[in-house]
């Protein structure tokens, strides 16, 4: 995947919102120090959080936030998939649909109802789904919210014509790396660090609690084994399927680990 | 028949649409369109276990995921009858202050300031005054940067939990910051002295003002909730004065006061209402540059933040000065079945929380009244009052000072349920 434009003229940049909190799109803004370089190394043609001046497409790579939850995000996550030549998911919304995929697990109009007097005048799909279930993506950034730098990292890469250099090894390893004691052994906390997607820096095993997953299923992770390691640990029942089923739940790695937890925690409430 | 349309009223949180309709120089109707998808927080809620809540709330928000963790752990506090130690409370506090900071610098600069100097955005910006952007994203990045220090990240943090923090933050990273906030307090006063350089549109409402008020400091956690009215509750009452209410046009719902008045939360509520709690040297960036309150035009929010800025800066400086934190970081926390409510304020304004728990410690019931939610119905009479002038400008400026004045408010779509897309129609003569 390369950026090398065919003309002089800089790669067009398109930032788009789905549904989702916005906290990807801010890590762009976030990034204080490389963020007026990132203005001048690519025209950022559309996005509509930083800017009122939309350049018509097509683009050369479009980031997309939030996941698909009404019939008009359907449609237009194909019309964005044939304005951009690259299509990156950004967060865990786009990546796997995000915390609003917990509806998946449910009846979407049940929630409805909890929220809305009038669920009536609301448009909106039974699912959450990641961007992948509806076109075709290039490349996928995970992370509630992404990190900054993985994001800079893969414009650069963009820029220079490589591939994006990613964290290859799970939370886990990032623990070992921080010399972060480990919060499963020393304290028996619930933790999904063996089998999620690096890239944070270990932050909730660092801060003393156990991993949440906000980073998605990472692609080597044993699960079995994870479920039976976690479910000795659960404090209630059902406390590992909770933690599986978040913010990444709907992954498919996420989901069927959730649905095994579940059982094994059964299992164990019926000795 | 004339008609304004303009593709996206940019520069705001979420996506949503402005409707003016007009006919013989009077307005038809205002409307303040949200498309931001639902996503049914307080449904999915029920059932989760109660120390997840500041995990999954902060994601209603990418912008002010802090002020959703507060106030939820604050209410499922209460709900639990259980009261956090004072280091806590002050550490809380301290990454508050990080972000007002973040997110106040983040709409003074780049997403108001544009509206005020002729820009599409920042981005333009820097190209004309390449200083004032680098100093905005450095005042941003040092509220972010608390944040970072205290939960690890700034989008999204990890350390807040109900009854503490999972751990107390090093102290030597926050000390370290000290020399980068001492230069951000005397650029946020720099701030205050631009601020009422700017040229402010028009336009003097007579507002109901609401706030979090505390006596003994800027209300931020804590405290009563004062009206401009006089009217004073308890955080308990709440719902008992402000209703929320569905409208077919929007995905977010709508709130007045109990006697079906639109009012006003945010930054010029809480600098009108708790002025006094200032801290000095936001006391004396106000009068310096001869601020006279109560301010009752809402393009003039940029100002109250600045204020808000050298206030916030001189408390985390303080803050971190005092920083030694001793015993648990945490309360150790008991089950029981309860209710109980919270609210804090959010850079734009009080956000309540409400949840009902059950002896497990899972949630049984969700209520999140986000400030958006509270000043839509306010923006949209707003909007109003601004038509006559509108009438008078040209189709661009008509449609940039309503596109502004929705901007003034820092409206955060996603949290109210998204894209503002303006549409102003002339229905007949003008």
């Amino acid at each position: 995947m390369t950026l090398t434009p065919k003309h002089h003229s800089k790669p067009k940049l398109a930032v788009y919102k789905f549904s989702s909190c916005d906290g990807c799109q801010l890590s762009i803004l976030n990034l204080e120090d490389e963020l007026l370089e990132l203005a001048g190394a690519v025209d950022i043609s559309y996005f509509i959080e930083a800017t009122r001046t939309v350049k018509p497409g097509p683009y050369d790579v479009g980031l997309v936030e939030g996941s698909v939850t009404t019939p008009h995000e359907a449609e237009r996550i194909k019309q964005v998939r044939n304005e951009c030549k690259y299509l990156v998911a950004l967060g865990t919304c786009a990546t796997a649909g995000g915390i609003q995929a917990l509806r998946n697990f449910t009846k979407a109009s049940d929630l409805a109802v909890k929220v809305y007097p009038h669920p009536e005048y609301l448009h909106y799909l039974e699912t959450s789904t990641p961007l992948s279930a509806h076109v075709t993506v290039d490349l996928d950034i995970w992370g509630c919210p992404v990190n900054k730098y993985t994001v800079a990292e893969v414009i650069a890469a963009l820029l220079q014509n490589r591939r994006p250099n990613f964290p290859p090894s799970p939370v886990c390893l990032e623990c070992k790396r921080n010399g972060t004691v480990c919060v499963v052994v020393a304290q028996g906390t619930p933790c999904l660090g063996p089998v999620v997607h690096g890239g944070c820096g270990a932050l909730c095993p660092g801060s003393g609690r156990g991993c949440y997953g906000c980073f998605g299923p990472s692609s080597q992770g044993n699960f079995n084994s994870l479920v039976k390691m976690l479910t000795p640990l659960e404090h209630f029942p059902g406390e590992a399927a909770l933690l599986l089923r978040n913010f990444a739940g709907y992954a498919p790695a996420f989901h069927k680990a959730a649905d095994e937890a579940l059982k094994a925690s059964a299992e164990k409430e019926a000795k | 028949m004339k008609t304004i349309e303009v593709p996206a009223l940019a520069r705001v949180e979420g996506e949503g649409g402005l409707y003016i309709g007009m006919q013989d120089g009077k307005t038809v109707e205002v409307r303040l369109d949200i498309y931001e998808p639902p996503r049914f927080f307080e449904g999915f809620l029920v059932d989760r276990y109660l120390q997840e809540v500041p995990d999954i709330t902060a994601r209603i928000c990418g912008i002010c995921p802090v002020a959703y963790q507060m106030s939820s752990v604050y209410a499922l506090e209460n709900a639990l009858g259980i009261k956090v130690t004072p280091e806590v409370r002050r550490l809380r506090r301290l990454m508050y202050c990080g972000e007002m900071i973040e997110s106040h610098a983040l709409h003074i600069y780049l997403l108001q300031a544009p509206d005020l100097l002729g820009q599409p955005s920042a981005l333009d910006l820097a190209a004309v005054a390449p200083e004032v952007v680098r100093n905005a994203l450095r005042l941003k990045k040092a509220g972010n940067a608390i944040i970072k220090a205290i939960g690890g990240r700034s989008v999204h943090p990890v350390n807040a939990c109900v009854g503490g923090f999972y751990r107390w933050p090093d102290a030597q990273p926050l000390k370290a910051l000290l020399p980068e906030l001492e230069w951000g307090l005397e650029a946020a006063r720099e701030c205050v002295k631009w601020s009422v350089t700017l040229p402010y549109p028009e336009l003097e409402i007579d507002y109901e003002f609401v706030a979090l008020h505390h006596p003994d400091e800027y209300g931020v956690i804590e405290g009563e909730i004062w009206s401009s009215t006089g009217h004073k509750i308890s955080i308990a009452d709440y719902e008992k004065s402000y209703i929320e209410q569905q409208v077919r046009h929007s995905n977010a719902l709508h709130s007045h006061t109990k006697a079906g008045k639109p009012y006003l939360v945010g930054p010029l509520a809480r600098l009108n209402l708790n002025h006094e709690q200032l801290l000095p040297k936001a006391q004396k960036a106000m009068k310096d540059a001869r601020i006279k309150l109560p301010l009752r035009n809402t393009y003039k929010s940029l100002i109250a933040r600045a204020v808000e800025l050298v206030h916030f800066y001189e408390e985390a400086i303080a803050l971190i000065n005092a920083y030694a934190p001793e015993g648990p970081a945490h309360t150790e926390l008991q089950f029981k079945a309860g209710e109980g409510a919270g609210a804090t304020e959010a850079p734009r304004g009080l956000l309540y929380h409400r949840y009902k728990i059950d002896e497990h410690g899972r949630v049984q019931f969700a209520k999140i009244t986000p400030p958006t939610a509270q000043n839509l119905p306010r923006i949209e009479a707003d909007i109003e009052k601004l038509v006559p002038k509108l009438l008078k400008m040209n189709h661009e400026q008509a449609t940039l000072t309503a596109e502004h004045l929705v901007r003034s408010y820092d409206p955060c779509i996603s949290c109210a349920t998204h894209f503002l897309k303006l549409k102003i129609e002339n229905v007949g003569h003008a």
